[in-house]
């Protein structure tokens, strides 16, 4: 189902062909890049550390040397150490281990080999010596004094003055209007609470790969699964201390990524193992290694308090928010401290946000990063002041939803945002508007993510038979190619199957950054439909040159070259292709941008659920999501990227979280305890795509992939409190943690 | 250690490769075939991207050491279309929109096969229970259910028609 | 590791003779992620699929005969072994995907000694023998006794079981199986509770057995939970009667699956409802 508000309609945009990459993946045909060989090609593996926190004290690597099979051992000590204030030296230290291992599972030394056995055999030679040293893996332990301290250089940022002591607190954010005294004063009913959320792994079934053939001339090929090729190429050459130059990036198809693949983790080592082996090199991840190794998304704790009028008005929110960075500082609690409260006008505030390193895997952005916990805190404290004011909990939303020209909390003016046509989607759905089931709870929730542009380049090139080829940057990890290809048959007026849309590689298309953000349809389609627009200029002027007439006098529409004054039959672009060797030679054109006036994306859901009050397990009983997509592409695949999004927000509030053991040891590094949903644990996802659309971008696009994953942990915590009594404030809802909710009368 | 020949029938075709006995048989069909439509998502059982059909039970090819395919009919995601005739299952994921990132869409394909092959007419429920085995992360799996029940109500459309 | 796939029960016993390191396998649905995670490899794996007698499904003088290798796929596609045994079947049909139900085994599950087995439960309570093959020729043990602990069991070096013994259950008997997972396919169960009921003509309970999954070391009989049940009716009293010999006689741990607490409320909610599934098939005849 699709509401549209005032948008124009389109011939193209807004269908749902046959993506055009579709086939070779229904046929086994599509190349990942696991799927590459090479003549001569060795098998990486890499050592990881056993301990959380350690210092290595000496690596042996002479008797995995001596091995057979093995062509080279490399360790941190091979790559050049970058200065402290190099923006790239946390990857490259979180790449490989330099002096100490912060986490379980930190890599220490790499191995290629003839076989993967071999290579697997001699990393287990290699002989690590290492001194233990005391690790912290709870946010607030780390936060304290005289905890175990991961770095001796960091010194909290944000502060109102600068700490003289090292500590795990990275920095701090801090967002603040009004006069939250006076706002807490004048509120009827006051709510709060603390959540807890745990590490989340994105869980993309594709495990990362790479091939790298790097050549005696000193240039390297790299094959990889990235969802950005061109940050692939700079971030390897950071830890090689190369120049860009040397690097070429072939973007494989892209098995999943969700926010994990936007940093590279085997890339420099798979470099490095090839130059020295002068053979090509394959890295292939197993699955424990990605969960031990790469990016979950932040634990979290966040204390959010909230007052409101006795009419439903919300007039202050105070928020404190600790974000786990795992081994290495991030952004996260910013981002967090960023969305806690958007969804709603408030005129006071307070929002603090804590950015704390613990000994877990360095964290990676996830889908609509940090927001999810921010939004598990206040929409479920929305939640208590609806009940306790007797309210429809959607007619509290829409009483505090922003609109344009409103102030975001995080600074900016809202541009024109779609919360309030979400909201209302919801409201009038059948869904909401039928009663749940007797015996299952019903939950609401909102969620918001601000989505970004950046810089995105797209050539396009008109084959002789008028075919068109559509090169971007933007590797295609939920069907972009489709939004692409739809774009520009839209802006030359001929068939989406007549475009071929190509992920080009880091030399043969202008730099694009990566595919995160929400921004690939937004900004590298903005880069897209440029490109066709100067290619319908110069369309134009073929067809003047073929008419012998003033190119004022041609017009371009539906594809074809129309002459104002009607003395010409209309030349379809086929025509003018056709000609072009005779006109002028052949037809391309290139857009690269930094797309500006990314907008805004709310989604709302509601869900029912039963519970099993004896034993505590939940049942997604009914799912209903709307999403302001702005103006949907390709709905397919917009309905896709909600689905997607929910049913990942669905895993995280009742079963995904990382457990350690005492000793920092990952204890569910597999999909057996990592529970990630399968298919029988789901309704279908009902979706209302919402069209608002952003008028910064040709066709109104706004993003689509992210925020759908930000309303299902409050959703559900709310639908689970409808139907137990039991609020429950820290995830995983499991059934253990459920049924101690029941048990204790009023939530854990 | 010398390494194990194993002979069988793959897609139709009889074939002949030599494995490591430990060696699983996605490894062998990959590396030695260099069929990489079966995809490693765990090499534990837990992912079903490596699913494959052996001597018509569907399996995870990375759960079998590659000399148990001695002797047996292998049919993996690159054999299920008939010639340049895609399989119904195929053409309805495609309609359908029934996969993202693709990883996961051999064996979503290969698992679908087999039930339809014993089920032609199954429920919502009991395709959701019978693709549990396999993990997709990207599509929430509501338009690989529809994709699936549409090539079944394809499949019985062909036998009535 | 070299594969071998012998054709009959005494190569597997000389295989085995000879070579301590040797291992058999079926499935591999527990061999290969132990494997994958560091456990060494066998020297020889003894692949048991290729010997009839293992992977066959039969009914012979009222006795079932369940080869140890047979996938747990052809348990719930045997519509005359889910009449008499619905709880074991079903209990074989939860173990993991189609996938995994195509290659996983009876033989396999007790075997591997996870106190979480889905199918030693219901094996338990339907008082199952194995036959075990060894160097001493082949002998019948009683299946309980076969787990010692998690991933050990009472067998001897160079014993396997070839197949499992299960007397056809008198008419008015059934079983059931329940187990708690997280989510509804694809987990190891938290708690598992099996029941096996006969009901007299009165609708009295005239036997009963209730064994536990995950609660303990091994799987559990719960000797108190059956003396509560036969002699009368299956009330609400008696059921929480069961159910509280349940929570007692579990003696689980904290781990990552769940909590003690929580196993043992659960143990005692699934024992109740498996009695309750039970018994309401016993009281339709059972499988007669």
């Amino acid at each position: 189902m699709t509401i549209t508000e005032q948008r124009p309609s389109y011939r193209y945009v807004g269908t749902r062909p046959v993506r055009h990459d579709g086939l070779d993946k229904v046929v086994g045909k599509a190349r990942y890049a696991a799927d590459l060989v090479l003549p001569g090609m060795l098998y990486g593996h890499i050592l990881r550390s056993p301990h959380a926190h350690a210092r290595i004290v000496d690596i042996d690597t002479s008797v995995a040397e001596a091995m057979p099979g093995v062509r080279a051992v490399i360790t941190g000590a091979d790559f050049p150490d970058l200065p402290a204030d190099d923006p790239e030296r946390n990857m490259t230290r979180n790449l490989m281990a330099r002096d100490k291992v912060l986490y379980e599972g930190h890599a220490v030394a790499a191995v290629a080999a003839a076989t993967r056995r071999q290579a697997r055999d001699a990393a287990e030679a290699i002989e690590v010596t290492y001194e233990v040293l005391p690790h912290t893996l709870d946010i607030l332990e780390a936060m304290e004094p005289g905890a175990p301290l991961l770095h001796d250089d960091i010194l909290t940022t944000g502060l109102d003055s600068e700490p003289s002591e090292p500590s795990n607190v990275a920095n701090r954010t801090c967002y603040e209007r009004g006069d939250i005294e006076q706002g807490f004063a004048s509120a009827d009913v006051v709510v709060e609470g603390e959540f807890l959320t745990k590490p989340i792994h994105q869980g993309y079934i594709e495990p990362h790969a790479c091939v790298a053939d790097t050549g005696q001339d000193g240039k390297t090929v790299i094959w990889c699964s990235s969802q950005g090729h061109f940050r692939v190429r700079s971030q390897t050459a950071a830890m090689l201390g190369w120049d860009t130059s040397r690097i070429k990036v072939i973007p494989a198809e892209i098995g999943g990524g969700f926010g994990g693949k936007t940093t590279i983790y085997l890339e420099p080592l798979a470099v490095e193992l090839s130059a020295r082996a002068g053979r090509p090199v394959k890295m292939v991840m197993s699955r424990d290694e990605v969960f031990r190794a790469t990016g979950p998304t932040p634990g979290s704790v966040i204390r959010v308090k909230l007052g409101a009028t006795g009419d439903g008005r919300i007039t202050a929110a105070k928020a404190w928010l600790a974000y786990e960075s795992g081994a290495f500082p991030g952004v996260w609690a910013m981002l967090g401290c960023m969305c806690v409260v958007s969804p709603y006008n408030v005129e006071n505030f307070l929002i603090e946000g804590f950015e704390v390193v613990v000994n877990k895997p360095v964290n990676a952005a996830y889908r609509a990063p940090s927001a999810p916990m921010a939004a598990f805190a206040t929409d479920t404290l929305v939640d208590e002041i609806a009940r306790r004011l007797d309210m429809d909990p959607i007619d509290l939303r829409l009483l505090n939803c922003p609109s344009a020209g409103d102030q975001a909390p995080y600074g900016p003016k809202w541009p024109l945002i779609g919360l309030r046509e979400c909201l209302e989607a919801i409201r009038d759905s059948e869904h909401y508007r039928s009663a749940p089931a007797a015996g299952h709870g019903r939950g609401v929730a909102s969620g918001f993510w601000f989505n970004i542009g950046e810089a995105s380049s797209a050539t396009v090139n008109l084959n002789e038979n008028g075919t068109a080829t559509v090169v971007t940057g933007s590797p295609d990890i939920g069907g972009s190619r489709a939004s692409m290809a739809l774009m520009a048959a839209e802006e030359l007026g001929i068939d989406v199957h007549a475009i071929q849309p190509v992920v080009g590689d880091t030399e043969v298309v202008g730099f694009t950054d990566v595919t995160e953000g929400s921004r690939a349809t937004f900004a590298t389609g903005m880069a897209v439909v440029e490109a066709c627009r100067d290619l319908k200029g110069q369309l134009r002027g073929r067809a003047a040159r073929m008419w012998d007439c003033d190119v004022e006098d041609v017009e371009w529409a539906d594809g074809r070259a129309t002459h104002s004054g009607g003395e010409h039959e209309p030349l379809a672009l086929a025509d003018i292709t056709a000609e072009a060797g005779r006109t002028g030679g052949p037809l391309g054109a290139t857009a690269s941008l930094n797309a500006r006036g990314a907008g805004p994306a709310f989604s709302v859901q509601v869900t029912d659920v039963s519970v099993d009050d004896e034993t505590g397990r939940v049942t997604v009983e009914r799912y209903t999501t709307a999403q302001d997509a702005g103006t949907a592409i390709h709905p397919d695949y917009v309905e896709g990227q909600m689905q997607g999004g929910v049913v990942q927000g669905i895993g995280w509030a009742l079963n995904e979280e990382y457990i350690h053991d005492a000793d920092g040891v990952m204890e569910n590094p597999g999909f057996l305890d990592y529970r990630i949903p399968v298919a029988s644990d789901l309704p279908m996802i009902e979706t209302i795509i919402v069209e608002v659309p952003n008028p910064n971008h040709p066709y109104g696009v706004r993003g689509v992939g992210e925020v759908g994953i930000v309303p299902p942990l409050p959703a559900l915590a709310n639908a689970i409190h409808d139907a137990t009594d039991a609020r429950i404030r820290e995830l995983p809802m499991s059934p253990p943690r459920v049924l101690a909710a029941i048990n204790s009368g009023n939530g854990a | 250690m010398s390494r194990t020949h194993v002979s069988c029938n793959i897609n139709g075709d009889d074939v002949e490769f030599l494995c490591d006995a430990g060696e699983s048989l996605l490894d062998a069909l990959r590396d030695e075939m260099r069929l990489m439509g079966a995809k490693e998502g765990c090499g534990t059982g837990d992912c079903g991207a490596c699913s494959i059909l052996m001597d018509g039970r569907l399996q995870c090819s990375c759960l079998i050491f590659a000399p148990e395919a001695d002797g047996a009919a292998i049919v993996t995601v690159e054999g299920i279309a008939d010639g340049d005739h895609l399989h119904p299952l195929q053409q309805c994921f495609l309609e359908g929109a029934a996969l993202q990132c693709g990883v996961c869409t051999p064996g979503f394909l290969v698992a679908a096969k087999a039930l339809l092959d014993r089920n032609p007419d199954p429920t919502e429920t009991e395709v959701r229970y019978a693709l549990a085995g396999n993990l997709c992360r990207c599509t929430g799996y509501d338009k690989i259910i529809r994709s699936v029940l549409a090539a079944a109500d394809r499949m019985k459309e062909e036998v009535a028609g | 590791m070299r594969y071998v796939a012998p054709a009959s029960v005494a190569e597997v016993v000389a295989l085995l003779a000879g070579d301590p390191e040797a291992r058999v396998f079926a499935g591999a649905t527990d061999l290969v992620p132990q494997m994958r995670a560091g456990r060494p490899e066998p020297s020889v794996a003894i692949d048991l699929k290729k010997i009839p007698r293992l992977t066959g499904v039969s009914l012979t003088d009222g006795t079932w005969r369940i080869g140890a290798a047979a996938p747990t796929a052809d348990l719930t596609g045997n519509a005359a072994l889910a009449a008499d045994l619905p709880g074991l079947v079903y209990a074989g049909g939860l173990i993991g995907s189609d996938q995994i139900q195509n290659r996983a085994t009876l033989g396999g599950n007790l075997c591997n000694a996870s106190p979480a087995a889905d199918s030693v439960p219901s094996l338990v309570v339907n008082d199952a023998q194995a036959v075990v093959a060894g160097p001493g020729g082949e002998l019948t043990v009683r299946v309980i006794d076969i787990p010692s602990g998690p991933g050990r069991t009472s067998l001897q070096p160079g014993e396997f079981v070839v197949e499992f013994l299960i007397d056809r259950p008198l008419p008015s008997t059934s079983d059931a199986y329940l187990r708690l997972i997280p989510r509804t396919e694809m987990d190891i169960a938290i708690v598992g509770a099996a029941a096996r009921v006969s009901l007299d003509g009165d609708g009295n309970c005239s036997s009963a057995a209730i064994a536990l999954a995950a609660v303990a070391p091994t799987v559990v009989l719960v000797p108190a939970a059956a003396e509560a049940l036969v002699g009368g009716p299956i009330s609400d009293d008696v059921l929480a009667t069961v159910a509280a010999a349940c929570a007692e006689a579990a003696d689980p741990i904290d781990d990552k699956r769940g909590t003690v607490a929580y196993r043992r409320q659960v143990a005692g909610v699934l024992a109740k409802r498996a009695v309750l599934e039970a018994a309401g098939r016993a009281g339709n005849g059972g499988g007669r």
